[in-house]
């Protein structure tokens, strides 16, 4: 009984800030920007707590990254378990199909925000997260339930590995 | 804990992983034949950019003579480079990298999350593996307190009471600290 009435409170708190945002920017793209810059300040933070519970090592490859992602992040902070499809030939992009999304339960779009990515957030969320642990992402939404799609789809991109930082030499 | 003869070198590096710590029996036969109490000397933690966002000692007899910051920037450095040299030199296939190094006085262990987060903390010899007290300090101290406090930033350096007061309630209930070293 708890779970479902703090998954409530989530969705219902998640549409009052899109809600806010709109009426603050009154510009679809606007409000997608300020949504995936929410979520990457999320993301960075979130990465952490994930480690720190999952005690998962360092992934070998984007594979694995793309597994984690769906089977463990996924389940542990939404309770859902996206299906990883769609890998390009060169293995650096995949698709996540997610059958439901708590973040649109009871949400319908209106016709006057047709250009509003409603779970732009979660975008922000993977890419400041993968940042942390040293991936460059790109991360989009290429379906959406919410604009009429027969399911949601979200697609990463691996564009490159950000090196550590050298410590500078005083030498 | 294993003895090797090191003639020259006062640093033996330790990679593969070393036992459990140690039973608190053996603490207190240390204690009581007066050798080298089990003690903590210090707690380093940077960030993946190399910034010391928390530094403090409960048993240090020695300063290293240079202002904190070169110390900080000291002990980054060197991070970086053993863990270079480890991954390099590896004769196998790496699996967590450098995990600590000993002299003859004290050790040095080292934890490193995904996420670039580096503890560093240096204690007597009779702490051969650190590594879990290392993961609960960052699982339940600097996580809980600081990653999801909003309003704690962790540039330039921890400003939270509650984590240094929780931290130090945690190093001093270890059952290998005692204040004070011989």
């Amino acid at each position: 009984m708890n779970k479902q009435s703090n998954s409530e409170l989530f969705t219902l708190t998640y549409g009052a800030l899109v809600t806010q945002l709109c009426k603050d920017y009154e510009n679809d793209e606007e409000v997608n920007k300020q949504l995936d810059k929410m979520g990457y300040n999320i993301g960075v933070r979130l990465i952490e707590d994930f480690l720190a519970r999952s005690s998962i090592g360092r992934c070998q490859d984007f594979r694995e990254t793309a597994d984690v992602i769906a089977k463990v992040a996924f389940k542990m902070y939404l309770g859902i378990t996206p299906s990883v499809t769609n890998w390009s030939p060169a293995g650096d992009e995949f698709s996540l199909i997610l059958e439901s999304n708590p973040l649109v339960d009871f949400v319908e779009l209106p016709d006057n925000h047709s250009t509003l990515i409603y779970s732009n957030l979660l975008c922000g969320v993977l890419r400041g997260a993968l940042e942390m642990v040293q991936m460059a992402v790109d991360v989009k939404f290429v379906q959406d339930t919410l604009r009429g799609d027969n399911v949601t789809e979200i697609r990463m991109k691996f564009i490159k590995r950000i090196e550590e930082n050298v410590p500078a030499g005083d030498e | 804990m294993t003895r090797r003869s090191t003639p020259s070198s006062e640093m033996v590096a330790n990679r593969t992983t070393p036992p459990l710590e140690p039973s608190l029996s053996i603490a207190r036969e240390r204690a009581g034949t007066g050798e080298t109490q089990m003690t903590v000397h210090n707690l380093y933690i940077f960030d993946r950019n190399g910034n010391c966002l928390y530094y403090n000692e409960w048993n240090r007899k020695k300063q290293a003579g240079i202002s904190k910051d070169e110390e900080y920037k000291l002990m980054y450095g060197m991070l970086f480079s053993i863990r270079s040299f480890v991954s390099k030199m590896s004769p196998l296939d790496m699996k967590e990298g450098f995990l600590s190094f000993q002299t003859s006085r004290y050790r040095l262990h080292y934890y490193e999350t995904p996420s670039g987060l580096k503890f560093v903390m240096n204690t007597d010899l009779s702490v051969s593996n650190a590594r879990e007290t290392l993961q609960h300090i960052y699982s339940n101290l600097y996580v809980e307190l600081i990653v999801k406090n909003p309003v704690c930033s962790s540039a330039p350096s921890l400003d939270s009471e509650v984590f240094s007061s929780r931290l130090d309630a945690f190093i001093r209930a270890l059952p290998y600290y005692s204040p004070r070293a011989a």
